[in-house]
């Protein structure tokens, strides 16, 4: 794991904690877990989020623990997961600070 | 160029894995995905270690380029197919970048490492290694990369393409919302450009849009055909893949990549920047 730079796209790793430097005051942080119909976490998931229009704004692939983050702005935010085992999203109203959301996929 | 000879689907690539003469190559930022598993047969190439001069914010030059293909085995006369994550960001970049110093045949990967994942393609752990080649490159073909300057220049002349998220375009967030937002330069756009995020050129799997539903896209947007353009988002990778769209897929041939992108830009001294979601004057 290496901590994201101005010069970097990758998405780092969905299971690191946040950057120490992160200012939860400023940062309107979205994260979660994808879950089976049976409530598993589903590793190597492709969660996008999406905007309130339905416009993808960002993608990241699910952590072991089947987690995942985003960085965003407050707003109404979809997030939209995608596995080889099925597809499935949600929607959350996400403010200033954490905001926690479970996706789960079914076929 | 066309679809027919820049693009290859998945079935294609899983039938041409062994074909003589063929180099898969996955692209990434991070490659710890390749690590984890990669299509067989497959080299990586890292786009920061490999590609970017570790000292001055540039590409590796001609001789770099050069050394590099021919210890990892890559020769001038292979068929290279590049592939990766994020959507193919930086494998579109890296065929632009194959482009750049004049390698022949390259194709991309339709749908990269996200398709092939969900649709549960073998992934291999095995290493890989080939045999090393004498490479050669070409100069730097700079027809399809744009620099600072003619960017300005091209401020209410030329088409400008901005392609990342709208909230980016609008300044309200910095970067993509799956990084961290604190970044030292000016949110906003580049006058003029018109906002059409690379997202759109792609479905949901990752694969690019069929080429009428492309040059619908382009066309509403505002894209004069008759006029030279330049694609830019943050860095210059999802930028690689409008350009790959438009020059390679649609066939128009007079497209450059703006690698500097908004983190050059948008830390220029006295350029215009416009906020908000609307192009703006020049």
């Amino acid at each position: 794991m290496t901590a994201p730079t101005a010069a970097g796209c990758a998405a780092p790793d969905q299971s690191a904690p946040l950057p120490a430097s992160l200012d939860l005051e400023k940062e309107t942080v979205i994260t979660g877990v994808v879950r089976s119909t049976e409530g598993e976490a589903v590793p190597g998931a492709y969660v996008r989020l999406l905007d309130s229009t339905g416009e993808f704004t960002a993608e990241v692939v699910t952590s072991p623990a089947g987690q995942f983050r985003f960085f965003a702005a407050p707003g109404t935010w979809t997030l939209r997961a995608l596995s080889r085992y099925g597809n499935g999203d949600t929607t959350v109203t996400a403010g200033r600070g954490i905001t926690e959301a479970t996706v789960t996929v079914t076929d | 160029m066309s679809r027919d000879t820049a693009l290859v689907s998945a079935d294609w690539a899983e039938k041409n894995l062994d074909a003589p003469g063929v180099v898969f190559v996955e692209v990434d930022e991070d490659t710890s995905a390749y690590d984890t598993g990669h299509i067989a047969g497959a080299i990586k190439l890292d786009w920061k270690t490999d590609l970017q001069d570790p000292v001055r914010r540039d590409f590796v030059n001609k001789e770099q380029f050069e050394a590099l293909l021919s210890e990892r085995g890559v020769s001038n006369d292979d068929i290279v197919v590049l592939y990766g994550g994020n959507n193919n960001w930086f494998a579109a970049y890296a065929y632009w970048y194959f482009k750049l110093y004049g390698h022949r045949d390259v194709k991309l990967l339709d749908g990269g490492r996200k398709k092939w994942e969900l649709d549960a393609r073998p992934l291999v752990r095995d290493a890989v290694s080939r045999p090393a080649t004498q490479y050669v490159a070409q100069p730097q073909d700079t027809s399809i990369r744009a620099f600072r300057d003619e960017v300005v220049a091209a401020i209410g002349t030329k088409n400008l393409v901005d392609v990342r998220s709208p909230d980016e375009y609008a300044g309200r967030l910095l970067a993509p919302a799956h990084l961290p937002q604190e970044q030292a330069q000016r949110a906003g756009h580049i006058p003029t450009a018109i906002s059409v995020p690379w997202s759109k050129a792609a479905n949901e799997d990752g694969t690019f849009k069929s080429d009428d539903e492309l040059r619908k896209l382009y066309a509403e947007a505002g894209l004069n055909d008759g006029k030279e353009t330049i694609a830019y988002c943050r860095i210059g990778e999802r930028s690689s893949h409008t350009w790959f769209v438009l020059q390679e897929l649609l066939g128009h041939d007079n497209v450059k990549n703006y690698d500097g992108s908004w983190t050059e830009y948008g830390s220029l001294i006295g350029v215009p920047v416009v906020l908000g979601d609307e192009p703006g004057e020049a």
